[in-house]
């Protein structure tokens, strides 16, 4: 019987010959982690369960990256509690401060997660590491207590949806155009429950930033995870990271899809998601005017090196707009040190930018960038929904970092094509 | 009184839910897409207290809920409710604040299990989440999915809660599930 990547993963982990959308499965999860934000909840629930120790003290990673530098006492107090546990537990991959950065970059950035993994995630965004060819989801923190405790949850396999995109990309088209245009395309609930994978020659050439982009949005379509097969782009990212062999898994021929969706890449433009839904998406030409107060590049989403090195190209000897504020925030404390070596820190600096330790930002609303009521931002992050970084009457426009980087040295929205001879 | 007899409580009111227990209780309508920032905004994320969240639930989209919902009341969406992040913070502030049950036209995965994990029930029915409105009474039967309207005794049917997940109920949440199932073997 043929199976899809995904339902391979999960067979596998399940001890299962086979599986199909639809089964109820118990699986035995590779890794875990929780944030800030959710682990609080998840201990609680641990204890609950009445067990002294974690499954797997290398299994379960917690991460604090939402609310840090610590915002206030509250934050802080949720982070103590999470540290305290770490330390109780013995957790070999607690990270906080300088060792710490975005959960999402950090966790592939350092070897965490192989080809052939079953990540689960107390984050809606856990999904992004199926770019590295692993089954990865999020949860809430009662599942993520109980898989500290137990190491196993129970899911359900998900029907697939295969989308096959083919084409040479525009200039200024990257990852995030490609998952921003899926999702205009089949709307928010457009892959409820399903698993997203991701094929076709657009996407065996793309770079593992960008596949990581595109994973990571999988769930703003509603799917249950986003996938790509592993390749040599996939493998030598891992190699460089981790002594542990991959497990690579493939789809077969033959095997079901609930839908194939097929893209031409070579038509498309620069995307931009209007305010208040990741699918509310128009091209770039057909924007108008849109004046903005605020541009952030950075998070999950697009935080890696290479999303900095656009931005960077484009902001290279310009400067912001009048009254616009540019935050830059790099993933993790290495991509940091990288742009800083680069010389990108100092090109965003003389363009005007403020920089931000890594961190999770602006992105929902939580610290270090919030907008007042009327205000307008332009950032590269997954979702604009109503008050999602401040006021409910402020607006957040989605793009790609070359577009929000045009867009704060234009004070609207726009592309690195308006900038010529400026 | 100590964990095992809350737990044991919480069990014996559980079982008492899926097994036929009604539901009634004024109908809050919302609309499609609710996401869990609308739920509760991310600015109230940095306390994990359900009281405390139950005070923020939908604090932008409908600032009179949390002063207005009474115990038992009913929650009425449409398509992919509960989208968007992981934080059970949103079905946690929804229960805390007395809702009993969430009737839509679908809900966002990650919600959806949250809320069995806690305890919140939610039921599927399209006709129900387009044609019950809001100030509405209704009354629930979680066993047989039967949703009834006050002032004109209207039935609706909605799909059946799966199995496992009244299994889950039954148990007593995710929690006591666990507790039951896993640690004894």
């Amino acid at each position: 019987m043929a199976m899809t990547i995904t339902e391979k993963i999960l067979a596998q982990h399940a001890n299962l010959d086979r599986v199909a959308p639809g089964d109820l499965i118990e699986v035995k999860v590779d890794r875990t982690l929780a944030n800030d934000i959710t682990a609080p909840i998840a201990i609680k629930v641990f204890k609950q369960i009445g067990v002294k120790e974690v499954f797997d003290k290398d299994k379960v990673t917690l991460v604090a990256d939402h609310f840090v530098p610590n915002k206030d006492i509250d934050s802080a107090q949720q982070v103590k509690l999470m540290r305290d546990f770490a330390r109780e537990q013995a957790l070999t991959h607690y990270y906080e401060g300088g060792d710490s950065g975005i959960e999402h970059v950090i966790l592939p950035e350092k070897g965490l997660v192989l080809p052939g993994h079953l990540v689960i995630g107390a984050d809606s965004h856990t999904c992004t590491y199926g770019a590295l060819g692993a089954f990865s989801t999020g949860v809430g923190s009662t599942d993520l207590g109980v898989i500290m405790a137990t190491g196993e949850i129970w899911l359900k396999v998900p029907p697939t949806i295969r989308v096959e995109i083919n084409g040479t990309r525009k200039p200024y088209v990257g990852g995030k155009d490609l998952i921003l245009h899926l999702i205009g395309l089949i709307g928010v609930e457009g892959a409820l429950y399903s698993s997203l994978e991701f094929a076709g020659e657009t996407v065996d050439g793309l770079s593992m930033s960008q596949r990581l982009t595109m994973a990571n949005m999988a769930i703003e379509a509603g799917g249950k995870n986003g996938i790509f097969e592993p390749d040599d782009a996939t493998l030598s990212f891992v190699k460089e990271r981790s002594l542990l062999n991959p497990v690579i898994f493939k789809s077969d021929n033959g095997a079901h899809y609930e839908r194939v969706i097929k893209i031409d890449a070579s038509r498309l433009e620069p995307q931009v998601a209007f305010p208040h839904s990741p699918a509310n998406v128009r091209e770039l030409s057909k924007v108008g005017t849109v004046a903005i107060d605020q541009a952030f590049i950075g998070s999950c989403t697009n935080g890696s090196l290479e999303d900095l090195q656009d931005a960077a190209e484009i902001l290279k000897g310009r400067h912001v707009a009048p009254g616009v504020r540019l935050i830059v925030i790099p993933g993790s404390p290495l991509i940091y040190k990288q742009a800083i070596m680069k010389g990108l820190v100092e090109i965003f600096l003389d363009a005007g930018a403020v920089i931000g330790p890594p961190c999770c930002g602006p992105c929902l609303g939580g610290h270090m960038g919030i907008l007042a009521a009327g205000e307008r931002a332009i950032a590269t992050t997954n979702r604009n929904f109503i008050g999602r970084m401040g006021h409910p009457q402020s607006e957040v426009y989605l793009s790609n970092p070359f577009v929000a980087a045009a867009s704060a040295i234009l004070g609207k929205i726009g592309g690195p094509d308006e900038l010529k001879g400026k | 009184m100590n964990l095992t007899d809350l737990n044991v409580l919480k069990k014996e009111e559980k079982k008492r839910m899926v097994r036929g227990m009604k539901f009634g209780g004024r109908i809050w309508k919302f609309g499609d897409d609710i996401d869990t920032d609308l739920i509760i905004p991310a600015r109230f994320l940095n306390v994990s207290e359900g009281s405390e969240l139950a005070k923020r639930c939908f604090a932008d989209l409908r600032p009179d809920f949390a002063r207005s919902v009474s115990k038992g009341d009913i929650i009425v969406a449409g398509r992919n409710f509960g989208c968007g992040s992981s934080r059970e913070h949103a079905p946690l502030a929804i229960k805390e604040a007395g809702i009993s049950v969430i009737i839509a036209a679908s809900f966002a995965r990650i919600f959806y299990r949250n809320a069995f994990n806690i305890g919140l029930p939610l039921i599927e029915s399209f006709d129900a989440s387009k044609e019950l409105s809001d100030g509405d009474e209704a009354s629930v039967d979680l066993e047989s999915g039967i949703i009834e309207r006050s002032r004109d005794g209207k039935i609706y049917e909605a799909k059946a809660i799966p199995p496992f997940m009244a299994e889950l109920i039954e148990a007593g949440g995710l929690v006591e599930y666990t507790r039951s199932r896993k640690l004894k073997s």
